[in-house]
């Protein structure tokens, strides 16, 4: 096991690409520390994909080098690596049991026939497939094969990493949370580096120590969960995270203060910087009506049990606001305050207020 | 309680009704025949299972049913596995896909009497390419009207050479519907070209697989056009398939009886043995 670093890694699927927008990666710096819960969190098409299968070795990068440890892997290929996947669709061998698809892997590198035998049984009884191991690996339900699919990479104790690219697609929704809760479970267990790559927040979030948030080929953010949603470094990462995302308003920067629909809002800190587009960020959660405000008409309300989320037009501009109390009727004229703290300016997309870390 | 709509066998009357009067009438005919003698001036009398017992004792029956054994079983051993072959080599993706199919769809395109006319001329010993160039250039005397041997090996090649194409776009078909996770996966799990091939290939080929050993059985037993045109069956009675022998007793002698009957047997010899294979090949699918 290694930590893995990623040196200026640059990659286009075109053969010789001219600009930027060539790029399925842009350009990344990471490292991956041992032992780390890490998710890959973005849109489809953002390069999280093309970013697994350059650590796996299923693809050589444009440019940059790949470290494990100290070793340069960048042209190895994947047998050589040390490493698992987990596909999105389970990957089985039909023909063989449980037990065989469990043992292929340690097999194929000769491992001494005793020592397969306890680590199949071990890693089965993780995976409570212990009562399957002698069935034909087709007859199971997708979540068992998925399992399966865990299993290979978790049979091999000398694994650097094991990457999982989107693997509860195929999965029931309830089945889900229990397959996650498992992963997250035998990351603790066996405390190996994982990867785990997902479009979707919440697997991400509950999944990870650490999630690395990508979009058009650039990460915009590495971070924990907490700080993913409390003070997003780029418009994006507000916006993706959080239900519903980070309101995003267009503001005007004004004697080094900001401006929107002619009311001054008072930001977490000081302006570091300004650029050409210019916007405020706040969560929904640190929206609030007030006696006085910013002038704004509601235009949904929607109940969702605790809470309630409105959306209310300050012009033609829509504002989400998570309330706790009961939802004003619509048509209804109120007035909107921000939390100052949780209130950021970013500009050109990146933060661009000063706020004390803690 | 559900109750049954009897209107289904509607739907289905006119397929019975035309299956009935192009397969069941026709073969109903050939029973007729099978168990009656004829003297000629249209009279008929009851023979028995007499022809049935005569045909399953005589020798030349026996040795055509091994011709045709021999000959199937031997390009089923040449076909599948090379058509597997060809197959695994052909480009997956690629502007060579369009190329490779093409070429490989043009053998199925031509008339089987073509086919067998076409391998005639081609071996032909003074003008033929292949004839001219085995006995001229290379000093291999081939002479496919003369030797036994040379009449097999025509044959053989010549039916390889038409239906190996039918394999290859089968195997293809099965090779491409796999995706491209499991290649990445077996790379990771470190398995070799060949257990890519075993567990991977094979088994998704399978069913496609099943398909065209089942075509390729049905299709050679009953073969007749090609081995007709290129050899006639000779020389002798050395490339006289079952099909090629049936037509010389039915029409050739005009043994109208024994001809029937004949038919019977190779019919069930046929419908046995595809069954067999059918069974063998999906036996551990649910």
């Amino acid at each position: 096991m290694a930590r893995i670093r990623l040196e200026k890694l640059r990659h286009s699927y075109l053969p010789a690409p001219s600009g930027p927008e060539d790029y399925a990666l842009t350009e990344v710096d990471l490292e991956w520390m041992d032992g780390g819960a890490y998710a890959l969190l973005g849109p489809s098409g953002c390069g999280k994909s093309t970013l697994l299968n350059i650590i796996s070795g299923l693809l050589t990068p444009s440019e940059g080098r790949v470290l494990f440890g100290e070793t340069d892997v960048t042209t190895l290929p994947p047998d050589q690596r040390n490493i698992a996947q987990v596909f999105q669709f389970p990957v089985i061998y039909d023909t063989m049991t449980v037990y065989d698809n469990l043992a292929f892997p340690l097999r194929n590198r000769r491992v001494d026939p005793a020592r397969v035998d306890a680590r199949v049984r071990e890693i089965a009884a993780m995976l409570e497939l212990e009562d399957w191991l002698a069935t034909r690996a087709a007859n199971l339900t997708p979540d068992n094969k998925q399992k399966i699919s865990m299993g290979r990479g978790l049979v091999r104790d000398d694994v650097n990493v094991i990457m999982f690219d989107e693997p509860l697609t195929v999965i029931d929704p309830e089945l889900k949370w229990k397959l996650r809760s498992k992963l997250k479970e035998l990351h603790q267990a066996i405390g190996v580096t994982m990867i785990y790559v997902t479009h979707d927040q919440t697997e991400a979030l509950t999944f990870a120590d650490q999630v690395v948030v990508m979009q058009d080929g650039v990460i915009v953010q590495i971070g924990s969960p907490v700080d993913l949603f409390d003070r997003p470094k780029h418009t994006f990462v507000g916006h993706f995270i959080g239900s519903p995302g980070m309101n995003i308003l267009p503001c005007e920067v004004v004697d080094g203060g900001v401006l929107f629909h002619g009311q001054h809002v008072r930001l977490e800190g000081p302006i570091t910087r300004t650029g050409k587009r210019t916007e405020i960020g706040v969560r929904p959660e640190y929206v609030r009506l007030t006696e006085t405000g910013i002038p704004a008409i509601v235009r949904k309300a929607a109940d969702i049990g605790r809470h309630t989320v409105v959306e209310a037009m300050v012009g033609a501009t829509p504002v989400s606001a998570i309330l706790d109390d009961r939802a004003p009727e619509l048509g209804v004229e109120v007035h909107l305050s921000f939390e100052p703290s949780q209130t950021r300016m970013y500009a050109d997309g990146w933060i661009a207020t000063a706020g004390e870390r803690p | 309680m559900k109750t049954e709509n009897q209107r289904g066998w509607l739907f289905v009357l006119p397929v019975l009704l035309l299956v009935a009067f192009n397969a069941l009438v026709p073969l109903m005919t050939v029973v007729n025949y099978s168990v009656q003698e004829t003297f000629g001036n249209n009279q008929f009398f009851w023979h028995g299972v007499g022809w049935f017992e005569d045909i399953l004792r005589s020798d030349r029956f026996q040795a055509a049913l091994g011709r045709q054994l021999f000959f199937t079983a031997t390009i089923l051993a040449i076909e599948i596995p090379l058509g597997v072959a060809i197959a695994l080599a052909m480009p997956r993706k690629g502007i060579w896909v369009s190329v490779c199919l093409v070429l490989m769809a043009l053998p199925l395109l031509i008339p089987w009497n073509v086919v067998g006319a076409m391998w005639n001329i081609f071996t032909l010993p003074d003008i033929g390419l292949l004839g001219y160039a085995l006995n001229n250039t290379l000093g291999i005397e081939y002479n496919m009207t003369q030797s036994p041997v040379a009449a097999w090996i025509t044959v053989i090649v010549m039916d390889v050479w038409h239906w190996t194409s039918l394999v290859v776009l089968l195997a293809y078909v099965g090779l491409i519907s796999i995706p491209e996770a499991y290649y990445q996966a077996a790379k990771i799990d470190g398995a070799t070209n060949w257990a890519v091939f075993r567990y991977i290939q094979l088994p998704k080929m399978k069913r496609v697989l099943t398909i065209a050993v089942l075509l390729r059985f049905m299709d050679s037993f009953n073969i007749y056009t090609e081995p007709f045109v290129l050899t006639g069956g000779g020389p002798g009675n050395s490339t006289s398939l079952l099909s090629i022998d049936l037509v010389k007793v039915a029409l050739g002698q005009f043994d109208l009886g024994p001809a029937a009957a004949m038919s019977l047997v190779y019919f069930a010899i046929t419908l046995a043995v595809s069954w067999l294979f059918y069974t063998l090949m999906t036996r551990d699918e649910q």
